[in-house]
């Protein structure tokens, strides 16, 4: 389709003007819009599968003892809801956001390597379906938690190897996937767009890319190597033959912490629009907030280490790891304070992506709150590895991560679909997510001070109580999902006409609000002019 | 907000308690606070000089955080009252940037940071300290249960230690008990360790199998137990703190890793040495009858998988 260059206006013959019919225009899909909303529909219902292991987590872990499933099971299901929700819900969403917008963002027609587009969705769903298959295979579900230490790991039956080619899936996928969202952006971009002139979400995603691409292999080597010790009696992380299973954390956490962020940033780049849009102001520091996203991509290869003190660690490896964690707090905190400026003297109202991004201003807070405490060495050492860290990263995941996208997809949602949705029902969904997301999480903060260790499938009853409260969070929180389906299908269908502008006042960053709502199949037939 | 501060008896005791009630009378439950263990909510003061100051440190650093977080949010709940557009607010549109500000709000926390990094380094050069300790004992993980050798003064005690037989019981899947019925329910062992108050004591930890994690809240003591290394901690607790002290194993290692606790008896040097003759009376019998000298009796045990 559109030819890699930045001066190029992108002829089409008329036949590619229109998407195909039938099962063709998804199997074959080369649109970034089609492809955009392929991933966004599959990582929607692996958020669900996700979500129901979560339910069955908690369910079990509602009172002391075993009621619904053994241990075995229990393990599967932290395992496959870590993987499942990571890979197959938060990263997909946000590839599919880059795909919509990133195009629409830029004044491109197209993403620049639409066939590879099109091969980095379709391994997604053959991945998640073997992974999803071990449940079935004799010995289970890989039990050992998604990150897969050994020896633990190795002790997986069947599932084993699954699980390693479906990482490698996932691995290759997010890898071309980056590799399309940096060609588009590098070659892309309409004439004038120069680089600090793109909107933040673009550049979140530009610095995500090649976070990907730096650890996604490194990911693929150690899982690799966990498979030739399985099969071919290599001894990378085995003592007995000259290994050591401290150095597959090592190597994991390499990949790790960047992976966090990867899954963040984004966000980072979808608050810093709607944010401006909503306070109908500019961002604040728009290019401080593109250094601080830099900073922190860039401190983020270099902390993996605090995931593992308590696994033994020189004195100077711990003040050094302590210190390079608590050094992200600083353009975190850049961040956190542009974005209030943002708000500073604006003229705030409050739709649904608006209420979602000032959740996500809030709670992520709170989840980095509690990541400069687990900084602290000697108090990781009592944190490390109880629900307090859960209740950490949950923080930042869910309303970070997840409120992130939920709040840029209720904010291009009418662009998308030329409609506006059913702005009471998205309110309803987003005070039900907001209110029981911290019933949900915030109790196991206390769960895990008062000495609750994480991947537990039943506990000693003086922890009964927090359990209680956080299970029926997390059964309100899990079914107030089901609004946000019926919201976006009453969309998807019909409603009100949405404008070009959609947001009354708004003062857009982005080429996007440029367009029609619904936009053209091709989004930039001509690139447009910047000024 | 973050978590409900605990028994910091010295500072703020009013907001403790208003605190405590208002979590309390929120869910309606009266969580059962031990002797020297957690309150429910916040972590244990503990019982050695390490827990201590670990406990200190996570308070500062709490309330660091509270105090940067009422800041932050104080200044957004006032931008999100003060500036809607429901009431008429305008947007100035000049407000977009100023370095000044910005070099304002990077050095502030930077210097936040080194103030609480300081004391941390200091308990973390503490922490590591292993030397001149006094009683040694490995301790070496299995899938799952926990192993205790010990060295120096108990040189030649050796034994396993288990989950207790009617926590196990309760713990099947649709075993009928409740597990309320059950005292110390996944916190009793068949074997507790045993140390000495007042004695500088160091755990070798090492696994047999998987990584598992050595963890007793109240000691301020946790590591990992890695197949093939050896890592090393210290506790010493207080002089008339002996009792019971329970804790887990906090590394995902199988299917019953929630099912391997650890279990401290810490008695008075005195009574710690009559435990130690007493085992070591009672291996003498078994290594008659068994006639391996050389090896160090074990009480039977079946390995679990």
């Amino acid at each position: 389709m559109a030819k890699p260059a930045a001066s190029d206006t992108a002829h089409h013959d008329d036949h590619h003007d229109q998407p195909a019919t039938g099962i063709t225009r998804w199997l074959f899909a080369t649109n970034h819009k089609d492809i955009g909303t392929m991933y966004l529909v599959f990582s929607l219902i692996m958020f669900f599968i996700g979500g129901a292991m979560a339910m069955v987590i908690r369910a079990e872990l509602f009172q002391p003892g075993l009621q619904l499933v053994d241990p075995v099971l229990f393990n599967q299901l932290t395992t496959n809801h870590a993987l499942v929700m990571i890979f197959g819900a938060v990263m997909p969403a946000f590839v599919g956001l880059a795909n919509w917008m990133i195009p629409m963002q830029i004044g491109a027609p197209d993403m620049a390597l639409p066939r590879m587009n099109n091969f980095s969705f379709w391994i997604l769903p053959f991945a998640f379906t073997l992974l999803l298959s071990t449940f079935l295979v004799p010995g289970g579900a890989a039990a050992g938690g998604w990150t897969l230490y050994p020896p633990l790991s190795l002790q997986t039956g069947d599932a084993f190897p699954m699980l390693i080619f479906a990482i490698h899936m996932m691995g290759i996928s997010s890898i071309m996937g980056a590799i399309n969202v940096i060609v588009t952006i590098m070659n892309m971009r309409a004439p004038g767009m120069s680089l600090l002139k793109m909107p933040l979400f673009v550049w979140s995603w530009l610095i995500t890319a090649y976070l990907l691409i730096a650890v996604m292999p490194v990911l693929a080597g150690a899982v690799t190597m966990l498979l030739t010790d399985h099969f071919f009696k290599t001894s990378f992380f085995n003592a007995a033959g000259g290994g050591d299973p401290v150095m597959f954390e090592h190597i994991f956490w390499f990949f790790g912490h960047p992976e966090v962020y990867i899954m963040v940033l984004p966000a980072f780049g979808i608050i810093s629009e709607i944010l401006p849009t909503f306070s109908r102001k500019p961002l604040f520091g728009a290019t401080s907030m593109i250094y601080a996203i830099a900073s922190i991509a860039f401190l983020s290869f270099i902390v993996w280490g605090h995931h593992m003190f308590a696994d033994g660690m020189p004195v100077a490896a711990q003040l050094f790891y302590m210190m390079a964690t608590m050094l992200i707090a600083v353009p975190t905190g850049v961040k956190v304070f542009n974005w209030t400026a943002t708000m500073w003297r604006g003229s705030l109202s409050f739709e649904p992506p608006m209420l979602f991004a000032i959740a996500f201003l809030f709670l992520f807070s709170i989840g980095g709150f509690s990541g400069l405490m687990l900084a602290i060495v000697p108090a990781d050492f009592q944190y490390n590895q109880t629900y307090f860290v859960v209740a950490h990263f949950h923080y930042v995941l869910v309303p970070g991560a997840i409120f992130g996208i939920m709040a840029g997809v209720y904010y291009w949602l009418p662009k998308w679909t030329g409609h506006m949705y059913n702005m009471t029902l998205a309110k309803a969904h987003f005070w039900l997510s907001a209110v029981f997301v911290n019933v949900l999480f915030f109790p196991q903060h206390f769960l895990g001070l008062a000495g609750m260790p994480r991947r537990i499938p039943d506990y000693a009853v003086q922890f009964t109580d927090w359990n209680m409260v956080s299970s029926i969070g997390a059964f309100v929180f899990g079914l107030s999902q089901i609004l946000f389906v019926i919201v976006i299908v009453q969309c998807v269908r019909g409603g009100k006409q949405a404008t070009a502008e959609v947001w009354e006042g708004a003062r857009p960053t982005g080429l996007e609000w440029t367009l029609p709502s619904p936009p053209p199949y091709h989004s930039f037939t001509e690139a447009p002019q910047i000024p | 907000m973050s978590m409900t501060r605990g028994d910091d008896e010295s500072t703020f005791p009013p907001f403790r308690h208003a605190a405590r009630a208002l979590c309390l009378a929120a869910v309606g439950l009266a969580a059962g606070a031990k002797a020297n263990t957690s309150n429910g909510y916040n972590l244990p003061i503990g019982v050695t000089s390490l827990s201590r100051d670990i406990y200190t440190l996570h308070m500062e650093v709490f309330w660091v955080c509270v105090a940067i977080a009422v800041v932050v949010f104080g200044v957004m709940i006032y931008a999100l009252v003060r500036f809607r557009h429901s009431q008429g607010a305008v947007a100035d549109t000049t407000l977009v940037h100023s370095t000044k500000v910005e070099i304002i709000w990077t050095i502030i926390p930077v210097v936040i940071l080194v103030v609480m990094a300081i004391p941390a380094a200091r308990v973390i050069l503490m922490m590591e300290d292993t030397r001149n300790s006094e009683l040694s004992i490995r301790v070496t993980g299995y899938q799952w249960k926990w192993e205790y050798q010990y060295m120096d003064a108990g040189e030649g005690v050796d034994f396993f230690s288990t989950l207790a037989r009617d926590s196990n019981f309760a713990r099947e899947l649709h075993s009928g008990i409740d597990p309320n019925s059950v005292p110390n329910y996944l916190l009793e062992v068949d074997h507790p360790m045993v140390i000495p108050s007042g004695t500088k004591v160091r755990l070798l930890l090492t696994s047999q199998d998987v990584i598992h994690a050595w963890w007793v809240p109240d000691f301020g003591a946790k590591r990992s137990a890695v197949p093939g290394f050896v890592n090393e901690l210290w506790f010493k607790v207080d002089s008339g703190k002996e009792g019971i002290y329970r804790g887990q194993c906090t590394s995902l290692c199988g299917r019953d890793h929630g099912f391997m606790p650890i279990v401290v008896d810490v008695r008075t040097p005195d009574d710690f040495k009559k435990w130690v003759a007493e085992q070591k009376a009672a291996a003498k019998p078994a290594v008659a009858q068994s006639g391996q000298a050389g090896e160090p009796p074990r009480p039977a045990q079946v390995v679990a998988n």
